[in-house]
């Protein structure tokens, strides 16, 4: 198991939290709320080891489309890239007005 | 021109949450201790095993055919929906205080919805001491209002959550979902091959199946793997009322079903339905 952090410049406030998803095989659990600054905050919790480079540039790939200052907490249990950027498109979804 | 097939939402295809969310009378639910709370296990993470904000259980609160329900439904895609202190202690805590509104005249309907290959390993003497928590909590709350429990699967429910299911009041099961103290592959892992085949899906099915267990009183309702069929099968469940005995109170009759099996004799699943089957399986 791995924690990893990140943090990107973000402007766009978070209207309410959204939780989506499962720490089961192949999946993960995002939870998304309201960042306390103008930053997003992501915390990454994952079961497998070493990938931390495909972490960082999906999240980067992500947050270059998304404007979103959220803090959102990730725990995951070896989902794919497709899977995780799923997840976040769900998350934000699931917190919009 | 034929009538267009009514739409079916199978239940094992939802998670948890999305399960509770189904059984309960639309729009009422409500969820405790939900994952913004993070109740999280504090044992997975020293151990290197990712944790769940929810610990994999969901206590659920809402009305189920316009009576006041709760819900607690196990994740069964989380660790194998296995038992660990903190989310046994979500579901033993909802039992307890089902029973104190009970005791107070204020009945809420329990419903468990058990995907769970029981102890979670990993918490070993603080989930077996949640789990016997459950068991108590179980016999409590059932002389007053019925609890019932769902084994929709596609985990199915083992180890001392089947247990758990065999204290219930009525235990509604699908085709698809199994019931047992110990699963196929841990019978052949410390068994042998010889003893139990896991993979012999036709045997383990007419073991321990849903279909089986109906058929010799184990279960009370088998219904199709439908959100709407299994919702009905529980509120007929509440409907009926505390059973006159429950089954797991019924030790003199198990007893002597059980003195009516020749050790010497091999028992498959339609000899057991033969010798126990048919006579008043049901209650």
């Amino acid at each position: 198991m791995e924690t990893l952090n990140f943090d990107y410049p973000a402007s766009q406030p978070v209207s309410r939290r959204a939780h989506v998803g499962v720490v089961g095989s192949g999946d993960l659990e995002v939870l998304l709320e309201p960042s306390p600054d103008q930053q997003a905050h992501i915390t990454v919790r994952t079961s497998a080891d070493g990938f931390g480079e495909i972490w960082e540039a999906v999240l980067d790939r992500f947050f270059a489309r998304n404007d979103l200052a959220a803090a959102i907490e990730i725990n995951d249990s070896g989902a794919t890239p497709g899977t995780v950027t799923l997840r976040l498109a769900q998350a934000v979804e699931e917190s919009q007005p | 021109m034929t009538a267009p097939a009514r739409r079916r939402t199978r239940f094992t295809e939802l998670s948890a949450r999305e399960r509770a969310t189904a059984l309960l009378d639309a729009g009422t639910f409500r969820e405790l201790i939900g994952p913004f709370e993070r109740l999280e296990s504090p044992h997975l993470e020293p151990q290197g095993v990712v944790p769940a904000c929810d610990d994999g259980v969901v206590v659920a609160r809402g009305d189920l055919g316009g009576e006041r329900a709760v819900v607690l439904a196990v994740e069964g895609l989380f660790q194998g929906g296995g038992i660990g202190e903190v989310s046994g202690a979500k579901i033993a805590g909802a039992l307890e205080l089902a029973l104190r509104d009970a005791e107070r005249g204020h009945p809420v309907r329990p419903v468990l919805l058990l995907e769970t290959g029981g102890i979670r390993l990993q918490e070993a003497n603080l989930g077996l001491l949640a789990i016997a928590e459950i068991h108590a909590a179980i016999v409590a709350l059932r002389s007053r209002v019925p609890v019932v429990g769902v084994v929709a699967g596609m985990v199915g429910c083992f180890g001392g959550m089947a247990i758990a299911a065999g204290l219930c009041s009525y235990v509604v099961m699908t085709r698809e979902g199994r019931l047992g103290l110990n699963g196929p592959q841990v019978i052949e892992q410390e068994a042998g091959v010889a003893e139990l085949d896991s993979e012999d899906r036709r045997l383990v099915w007419e073991t321990i199946g849903g279909e089986q267990r109906v058929a010799t009183g184990i279960a009370d309702a088998l219904v199709e793997d439908d959100v709407a069929a299994i919702a009905g099968a529980v509120r007929i469940a509440f409907e009926a009322g505390p059973p006159a005995e429950h089954r797991s109170a019924q030790v003199g009759r198990y007893e002597a079903r059980l003195a009516g099996i020749g050790a010497s004799d091999p028992l498959d699943g339609p000899g057991l339905r033969t010798l126990w089957g048919g006579e008043g399986v049901g209650r």
